[in-house]
């Protein structure tokens, strides 16, 4: 049987318990997840994407189903940061005390750096997320992720700020995520997640216009699996940071191909959206799957497919 | 939770009741509902509550796209997922007089659990009940059964008053004590203008949305109200007349 020491893995000297994260905008601030399971048996949370201000997001609908996933275009909505501090984590540290990452974005430099400060003043904080990549703010985000110079900008500054490891979460829409992702690491990053959503689209065939009141939204769910696992593999080898593996992971085995590419954790998103013990049971199944495949240690295993 | 599927009946051409054995669940509120997983779709579909005993739950849904008509040829034993109890339903007020409930379409399933609980409460109940034509009316001998006077509009005028639901409320004997309305949102919207000034709490409103979870986590539902954004699938489907912006 495999012991609780070899599910662990480490992020800029963190122990993570076990690699599994549940991923930004799926988990909220992890209030709902509370009332179904521990959530002190994640290896950690990322929390829903922050921002400086509070935002309402975009106009509904919002979602629309695909084969394989869905499409989101909820467009950053949360409460703003000063809201997230004073009363997200207090009530996360009433049923969570694992490492944290503030999954944080923006629209200025100014606001990613201002941010970044705020998240300094957290003890419940482990690591930033800096988010360079929703597709569904318009002049934000996205804004910084599809450009290796506007990345590496952004990740200077925060670095700068920031007292906490810090992660650039990358976007899967742009031409070449390896030259991002170096851009990033010569900028400092600790570490890179990736990927975020893939830009899509639906169109409703009765009104003949887009489901999305946005038209456009990010793409996520096990159609996206591959592609994502193709990214991390890529950036992986091209980097020596740290990469957070994401993108359709839904069950243990998922996992296992993700820290095999070379991601040293994994998040999971859509997944928790239509199973809400998604993490849990692949936390639960990681033993039984690794024993199945002659796998004593996750670390052993982060990037082995490269070898 | 898995429940088995007992029936799964056409009412009419495009409305079916699914009946599940439920052994052991949690009584619904009125005007919850479920989100049902479905083999081949990646999202559940949300169901409200039509009726429910100690061990079964009755869906009522209608016919709109591949994920339904899955769901419509479900046979008897077939086991089907569904995370239940979800949202904040209707809350029943204590008052004289009668309630007005008051359905559009497939919004009115919702309402046969809630007229169930305002009568075991001894509340007198009218209802108004709006379809597009005859050949859409379900459960109407069920509703009269349980309510003082049921008033049906139908848009073609095929049987009741011809028109919509707000068509009917000339015809209400006088002011209710209380409203409770579940149907499409140009019904809610023109409800909400012609409805009688009621206190503060005592006119609810059962909104239906494209969500993902249902349970609050995603946010994909989130509507503006006057006390903040609140999610339809979590804070509602149920809001109060007061908190409602159009």
């Amino acid at each position: 049987m495999v012991t609780q020491a070899e599910l662990s893995v480490s992020l800029s000297g963190i122990t993570l318990k076990n690699p599994v994260i549940p991923a930004s905008g799926c988990f909220g601030y992890g209030a709902e997840f509370a009332e179904l399971y521990d959530l002190n048996m994640l290896g950690a949370f990322s929390f829903k994407g922050t921002t400086l201000a509070p935002r309402y997001g975009n106009p509904l609908p919002r979602i629309a189903e695909t084969p394989g996933g869905l499409l989101n275009a909820v467009g950053l909505q949360n409460p703003g940061i000063e809201a997230v501090l004073a009363r997200e984590l207090p009530r996360l540290a009433q049923y969570y005390s694992g490492p944290l990452l503030a999954n944080i974005s923006g629209f200025s430099l100014e606001e990613y750096v201002r941010c970044c400060e705020r998240a300094n003043e957290s003890d419940q904080i482990s690591i930033v997320e800096l988010n360079i990549s929703c597709p569904n703010v318009h002049g934000g985000g996205l804004a910084f992720g599809a450009d290796a110079a506007c990345a590496a900008k952004v990740t200077a500054a925060c670095k700068k700020t920031s007292k906490k490891p810090l992660y650039i979460k990358l976007s899967p829409n742009v031409t070449d995520i390896t030259e991002i992702a170096r851009a990033c690491e010569a900028a400092g990053a600790d570490g890179l997640s990736l990927i975020n959503t893939l830009l899509g689209m639906r169109i409703d065939l009765m009104r003949r216009k887009p489901i999305l009141a946005n038209a456009m939204g990010g793409l996520s769910g096990p159609a996206v699996f591959p592609v994502a696992l193709r990214m991390v593999w890529q950036t992986a080898g091209a980097v020596k940071i740290p990469v957070i593996g994401m993108g359709g992971i839904s069950c243990a085995r998922d996992v296992l191909e993700m820290l095999l590419a070379g991601a040293t954790a994994v998040q999971v998103g859509a997944a928790n959206l239509v199973n809400p013990y998604a993490c849990k049971e692949i936390i639960e199944e990681l033993p039984t799957e690794m024993e199945r495949y002659g796998i004593s240690s996750l670390r052993e295993i982060i990037g082995a497919a490269h070898r | 939770m898995d429940y088995t599927v007992l029936r799964n009946n056409m009412l009419t051409p495009n409305i079916f009741e699914l009946i599940l054995h439920a052994p052991g669940q949690e009584p619904p509120q009125p005007g919850q509902f479920v989100n049902v997983q479905i083999d081949g779709q990646y999202l559940r579909r949300p169901i409200s509550v039509c009726d429910w005993t100690h061990d079964t739950l009755t869906l009522i849904y209608k016919v709109v796209g591949e994920g339904t008509a899955k769901l419509a040829k479900l046979r008897q034993g077939t086991t089907l997922n569904l995370l239940a109890n979800l949202g904040n339903g209707f809350t029943v007020q204590k008052h004289r007089g009668y309630a007005l409930v008051v359905g559009g379409g497939v919004g009115c399933p919702p309402l046969f659990g809630l007229i169930k609980t305002l009568r075991a409460q001894g509340r007198r109940v009218v209802a108004i009940f709006g379809f597009n034509t005859a050949a859409d009316i379900f459960y109407l001998d069920r509703f009269c059964t349980l309510c003082q006077d049921v008033h049906i509009t139908t848009v073609d005028g095929s049987t009741g008053t011809r028109g919509f639901v707000t068509d009917a409320l000339p015809l209400l004997p006088r002011r209710p004590a209380a409203l409770y309305a579940c149907g499409p949102m140009p019904m809610l919207r023109a409800l909400y203008d012609a409805a009688p000034a009621l206190p503060p709490g005592f006119a609810q409103f059962s909104f239906e949305e494209r969500m993902a979870c249902g349970f609050g986590a995603c946010m994909g539902c989130s509507c503006q109200t006057k006390e903040g954004s609140k999610r339809i699938c979590k804070d509602g489907p149920v809001l109060l007349k007061e908190e409602i912006v159009w």
